[in-house]
């Protein structure tokens, strides 16, 4: 309960936080908007193309790797808190999980899929 | 009092931005509403009094998968998909149908819960006890220990899974 | 009475921390990044501006920084998404201020014979909130990216999220490691069970018990903050970043998230590797030397100048951890972007998932 009132205040302060700067940056700040400003920037010429164009799958993999092993690492954090007490079954167990999945690091990696091109 | 109208407060925004999620037609901002809306089923976890789920959930949901919709959304050049998207016949009837389920499931689960009070709303009770990190963790290496080493297993086939897919003329590293 | 009073100094102590983390170091630091960059190189750095003719070493720089920021144009491109625009650098600083929620800054304090926790929002899943809002620090750049209607801003948005969720796993997977030997993924217990000796003389840090653990949040936390040398995404003059397009305050929010994000991780370096606020060898010669007689009304005399001095240790380890980030900073080049994501996934991810493995071994075997 108290917490759950120290987590809201928080909220609000970090909510106010940022209306304070967006909201007085907005009236203090002058508006005079033209056509160059507009142009989106690049290097000082007209762009040739329009934004979004499709990128490259790479940024996918790392995407989807991340995934994996995020839900990776939340498997370690309640095996690291009990770890004492429950022992071999723990050890065992957990060293049989991380295998399988150094089995698959390795396997990405023979496959090139962490090679940046 | 103050979790009562903190659970109705998130109750109403899940729904509202599950509802906008749904119905708005560019994708980012589906993404933004999906957001809102795991960020409030996080708030019913921590009202469960089951931090450990409510972090786990903002980890895992929050935090990996919607960056990983976001990147898709920005790879494929998904910025004016509304324009190409049109709805056909067809699909209305399946939508209607797939809403009339729905509303047959919700029905059901409210007169279960309410009028049949067949149903514990609160929960509070039993999943604080198995809401906190080390219950979590002896549960996970007593009882479910196998389920938990397969699910190893499933992340490893999701890995080559993953790169098979996005790397398929891929030569191997030297 | 009594427990308003009791509950007006707890909020007052934790406001107290939580300006002096978020709205005095992160300007200051604009200035101390400025003058040790400056020093560093044999240049005089940052001393113009004055107020009244004190110049303070430029002190006033931070000032007149934030200051100019507020006052320059807010300015939105045409093509833009208007609304994720102006709240993709509000959500990246938000989730910025959320992440000092948890961060201990004392040991507890009796206020009228309460005992009052030192920490903003005392959660018992510290280490886990601290990591969702770190995972969240990722929306700011892409939205902020996407929205910019400009291709080299969604590059570099693009080029920024890759890096920080690289990382990300190396963080992660590093501080399973100070959990086992811990035991807690709340912040509070991890940093008490700091407080004992090791060997009678060596404090019981994680630095001492999981070095290598150290390094690999010290190198990942440096990259989730993208700075110098993992600064690809950013690169201030020479590379185009994700916030190519932002000006005014909304260039000044993402850049104060980045100072606050340094801050953050200096301050969890601390929890986690440093001792928190511990401060060995002081503490007992303080309980020791000072009575347990009533201060001001409501506090215990020992008690309180401990929670004072375990502060003071506290700001000062964050203050060298910090300076320790920015020698780093001005000392090494920037790693090619190749090189960054190399290290990430090929060393420090490999080198975290071994020191568990070997850690899980000592501790089984040890206890």
């Amino acid at each position: 309960m108290e917490k759950l009132i120290g987590l809201l205040i928080m909220i609000a302060v970090g909510v106010g936080l940022a209306l304070v700067f967006w909201g007085l940056n907005r009236l203090l700040g002058p508006k005079s908007p033209n056509v160059v400003k507009d142009v989106p920037f690049e290097t000082g010429r007209a762009p040739i193309s329009a934004s979004g164009r499709r990128m490259a799958v790479k940024f996918y993999m790392i995407a989807i790797l991340f995934v994996l092993f995020d839900i990776e690492m939340i498997f370690l954090y309640p095996w690291a808190v009990v770890f004492r007490d429950i022992g071999a079954v723990a050890l065992v167990s957990m060293m049989i999980f991380i295998a399988v999945l150094v089995l698959g690091l390795a396997y990405i990696w023979k496959r090139g899929a962490l090679e940046w091109q | 009092m103050l979790e009562t109208v903190l659970f109705f407060a998130l109750a109403l925004l899940a729904v509202t931005a599950a509802i906008g999620m749904i119905v708005h037609r560019s994708p980012v901002y589906s993404v933004l509403m999906l957001i809102i809306t795991l960020f409030s089923i996080a708030g019913f976890y921590v009202l469960l009094n089951a931090p450990f789920v409510a972090a786990v959930h903002m980890i895992v949901y929050a935090g990996a998968i919607i960056v990983l919709f976001l990147f898709v959304v920005m790879l494929l050049d998904l910025r004016h998909e509304s324009d190409r998207f049109t709805l056909t016949k067809f699909s209305r009837v399946l939508a209607f149908i797939a809403f009339l389920v729905f509303l047959g499931e919700a029905i059901l689960l409210v007169k279960v819960a309410f009028i049949d009070g067949g149903l514990d709303i609160g929960l509070g009770g039993q999943v604080s006890q198995l809401g906190d990190t080390p219950s979590i963790g002896k549960l996970l290496f007593t009882a479910y220990l196998l389920p938990f080493e397969i699910a190893s297993v499933l992340l490893l086939v999701a890995i080559i899974g993953a790169v098979i897919l996005a790397k398929q003329n891929l030569k191997p590293s030297q | 009475m009594a427990d308003f009073i009791v509950g007006a100094v707890e909020y007052l102590s934790k406001f107290i921390f939580f300006i002096i983390a978020v709205l005095v170091i992160s300007p200051v630091l604009t200035w101390v990044e400025r003058k040790q960059s400056a020093v560093m190189q044999d240049r005089i750095g940052a001393n113009r501006a004055e107020i009244l003719g004190l110049r303070m070493l430029g002190l006033f720089h931070a000032l007149a920084d934030s200051l100019k920021l507020f006052t320059k144009e807010y300015f939105v491109p045409k093509g833009a998404d208007r609304l994720i625009f102006h709240l993709a650098p509000c959500i990246s600083i938000f989730f910025a201020v959320m992440g000092f929620a948890v961060i201990p800054h004392a040991d507890t304090l009796i206020i009228s014979g309460q005992p009052v926790e030192m920490q903003i929002v005392n959660l018992n899943i510290g280490l886990l909130y601290f990591f969702a809002v770190l995972g969240m620090a990722v929306y700011g750049v892409v939205l902020g990216a996407w929205a910019s209607n400009n291709n080299y801003a969604l590059l570099g948005g693009l080029r920024a999220s890759a890096q920080m969720i690289s990382y990300e796993v190396s963080i992660g997977i590093s501080l399973v490691g100070i959990i086992l030997v811990y035991q807690s993924v709340d912040l509070m217990e991890i940093t008490r069970a700091q407080g004992d000796l090791l060997f009678g003389f060596l404090p019981k840090w994680g630095i001492f018990l999981q070095p290598l653990a150290f390094f690999i949040f010290m190198a990942a936390g440096i990259a989730e903050t993208k700075r110098i040398p993992f600064d690809a995404p950013e690169g201030e003059s020479e590379i185009v970043g994700y916030f190519i397009e932002y000006s005014g305050m909304g260039f000044g929010m993402y850049f104060l998230t980045d100072f606050l994000e340094t801050i953050l991780i200096a301050c969890l370096t601390v929890t986690f590797f440093l001792g928190g606020w511990q401060a060995p060898f002081i503490d007992g010669w303080i309980l020791q030397t000072f009575s347990d007689s009533t201060f001001l009304g409501i506090f215990q005399l020992n008690n309180f100048i401990l929670t004072i001095v375990q502060f003071l240790a506290f700001v000062f380890k964050v203050c060298l951890v910090i300076f320790m980030m920015m020698t780093i900073r001005w000392t090494l080049p920037r790693f090619r972007y190749d090189q960054i994501m190399n290290l990430g996934w090929k060393m420090l991810l490999p080198l975290s998932l071994f020191n568990i493995v070997v850690t899980a071994i000592i501790v089984y075997f040890i206890g």
